[in-house]
């Protein structure tokens, strides 16, 4: 493959991945977009913020997360091997800690006092509850009515560490509505409030600022990688939903000779058009203010998706996914309901180890890659764990808690 | 056909009057509701009829504009069907401008030279898409221009003098100023700002591009407010309101909005 550009030098400075991403929102917004990422430019790449965030990133969350060799799941697979990048073991327990301490910490510096946060599985929502209470900011969090039933745990962990939780009844009820409905927020209140995106998605420059503090992941990933095993994994695997976890873990890596796959959240199947998966089924369109792969129905209109995990659940996808896929650099597909829900068991019981049900769909994945290759070093991004997900889990299971 | 946005602004000028713009959902509570209003507003006072093009995810849009839209797309409106009213709208029509409002994913899907092109044939005077700022417009106003058409921005309070200064070239018809930070159906902000940006403008665009006034503007008071030193008044959310109060009997609803509008129209 001819490759002459650096991947790793992307968005451009107009905030597209070539045709895609971009500043797609109404007037009102674009002066604190900009605003924000003269401020993320000025402070996040300075020394002294980056040392305050490392010393966060260590003594609060509990970084680096360690790589752990899920060896007898390896060898109940067949010839290759798992690995597990731990996010799981992340304070609040998903890797998206990373991103809302990097944000609120530049809120900060920007003097906001105010945050808002959308949310689907709950766990951004709780990872930006979290770093408001540490850094003392007023927060404000936005979730699908659906969702709200579907992660009363996590709702109720939000308003225990002080958040508002305002249930969002629009649309779908679901985590493009919650997204709406933050950004409403934001154009109303833009003086004093500053309005942490929890994935790869939005208008630039959220896509860059928020793959950017994710990456620590990749970063630890591949240190940890060439220390331990003296070589670069041959797969990355992780989840695709609006895509953060897994450009955290791709980005540091795009440069290099690894095979990288998202997998996205297949639902009922694609086939049955009961599924979220804008990539490997969706088309070039615009949402949430960037240009990126939707599912949209023929008059443009962006179509309800279905996925047994709140988090994948989306619509959209982060617009470097899009770029990425396009360019054929990274390759992405998707798992089935079923088949995460058997991952989870599977990983849970073999290695104890309850991860996300995010999770699980790159877990599904893994396994079916290891059982068809030899000797493979496959890298996968445990995103979270699982404590969440538990009264769906039972539900499905006719398990009475 | 030319837009006939800048000739309703001049002729409206020397009579010394401000031009009255609104703004309604196509197909809530159905298309032919839609078309009913449409021909009361024009025998009302309206000079130019916003119609807003249903999106699943309208961002920019209160509750009450949001709600509309969700009855529009139950009856499954579609962009062709928006286009397609205003071609039904012009038999018996021929002086009310009328402008395409909404969201950017509608109009990407049918293609920009598509879009166009049915803009052109079916009588339609200009565009105004929310989620479009002018860095992402550019194909969108290149097939408008060459048809002669109006490319509608926005400018808000956030806008900075520099910007201001672009959009009032970019722009034709009439610039959009959003009268505040935040969505359709708010609440008026302080006068003397808005006046203040809306000279501005005026100023930069070397007083060859009108600048009306939208969001917040709910009666004859607020209107007349506005009027002042504005070139024209959008009023919006209360209307979608009044559509949608009267939406069982439709007489009942033409002559509730034509005294709702008449009311306006003599205010400014």
């Amino acid at each position: 493959m001819k490759r002459k550009i650096n991947l790793k030098n992307y968005p451009n400075k107009s905030g597209h991945f070539d045709q895609f991403g971009g500043v797609y929102v109404s007037e009102t917004l674009i002066h604190p977009l900009k605003e924000l990422f003269s401020a993320y430019k000025k402070y996040a790449t300075s020394a002294s913020f980056k040392k305050i965030l490392n010393n966060e990133l260590k003594d609060y969350v509990g970084r680096p997360t360690p790589i752990y060799y899920a060896e007898s799941l390896s060898k109940s697979l067949g010839k290759s091997h798992i690995y597990l990048k731990r996010e799981d073991l992340n304070h609040t327990g998903a890797h998206k800690i990373n991103n809302a301490l990097g944000q609120a910490l530049l809120a900060k510096k920007m003097g906001k006092t105010r945050i808002i946060a959308e949310t689907g599985a709950g766990q951004h929502g709780v990872a930006t509850a979290t770093a408001c209470a540490r850094l003392n900011l007023k927060c404000v969090v936005y979730m699908g009515e659906q969702d709200i039933k579907r992660q009363s745990v996590n709702v109720y962990r939000m308003k225990l560490l002080g958040a508002e939780v305002i249930s969002v009844d629009s649309g779908t009820k679901t985590l493009k509505d919650a997204l709406n409905e933050a950004l409403r927020d934001w154009v109303t209140n833009v003086d004093d409030t500053h309005y942490i995106i929890g994935s790869v998605a939005g208008p630039h420059p959220y896509p860059m600022i928020v793959r950017d503090f994710q990456s620590v992941i990749g970063h630890e990933a591949r240190n940890q990688f060439k220390k331990d095993y003296n070589c670069l994994p041959d797969y990355l695997v992780a989840c695709v939903g609006g895509g953060s976890n897994a450009i955290g873990l791709f980005h540091p890596f795009l440069n290099d000779k690894v095979k990288i796959i998202g997998v996205e959240a297949g639902g009922s199947g694609i086939k049955t058009g009961k599924h979220a998966a804008p990539l490997s089924a969706g088309s070039p369109g615009v949402l949430h203010g960037n240009r990126t792969y939707i599912m949209e129905d023929e008059n443009g209109q962006i179509q309800d998706t279905h996925s047994i995990s709140a988090g994948l659940d989306y619509p959209g996808v982060g617009p470097e996914h899009s770029w990425l896929k396009d360019l054929k650099r990274v390759e992405y597909t998707s798992v089935t309901d079923d088949e995460a829900l058997d991952a989870f068991f599977t990983l849970t019981q073999k290695e104890g180890i309850i991860p996300a049900l995010e999770t699980a769909h790159a877990l599904a994945y893994s396994f079916q890659l290891a059982k068809k290759q030899k000797n493979k070093k496959i890298l996968l991004n445990l995103s979270g764990r699982g404590d969440k997900d538990i009264d769906t889990i039972a539900k499905l299971t006719n398990i009475k808690l | 056909m030319t837009s006939r946005i800048p000739h309703i602004f001049e002729s409206n000028k020397l009579k010394n009057k401000k031009t009255f713009i609104s703004y309604l959902v196509c197909g809530d509570p159905s298309k032919d509701f839609t078309l009913s209003a449409m021909h009361t507003m024009s025998k009302s006072g309206v000079d130019i009829i916003e119609l807003g093009i249903p999106f699943t995810d309208p961002i920019a849009d209160g509750p009450v504009i949001q709600k509309s839209i969700d009855r529009s797309l139950k009856n499954k409106t579609s962009l062709r069907d928006v286009i397609s009213l205003v071609k039904d709208f012009r038999k018996d029509n021929k002086d009310t401008a009328v402008v395409l409002m909404g969201y950017m994913n509608p109009v990407h899907k049918m293609g920009i030279v598509k879009f166009t092109k049915q803009i052109n044939d079916s009588g339609i005077d200009g565009v105004l898409i929310v989620d479009s700022p002018p860095e992402e417009s550019e194909a969108l106003n290149k097939h408008l221009k060459k048809y002669k058409k109006s490319h509608i921005y926005l400018a808000s309070p956030t806008t900075t003098d520099q910007r201001m200064k672009s959009i009032s070239k970019k722009s034709s018809g009439y610039i959009y100023y959003v009268t505040i930070k935040g969505i359709t159906g708010s609440k008026l902000s302080d006068v003397s700002s808005i006046r203040e940006n809306v000279n501005k403008i005026k100023e930069y665009s070397n007083y060859n591009l009108p600048v009306a006034v939208g969001f917040g503007i709910k009666d004859s008071n607020s209107a007349r407010k506005m009027a002042k030193f504005s070139d024209g008044i959008i009023i919006g959310s209360s209307i979608v309101e009044l559509i949608h109060k009267h939406s069982k009997n439709k007489k009942t609803m033409n002559s509730k909005l034509s005294s709702y509008l008449s009311s306006i129209s003599k205010a400014i």
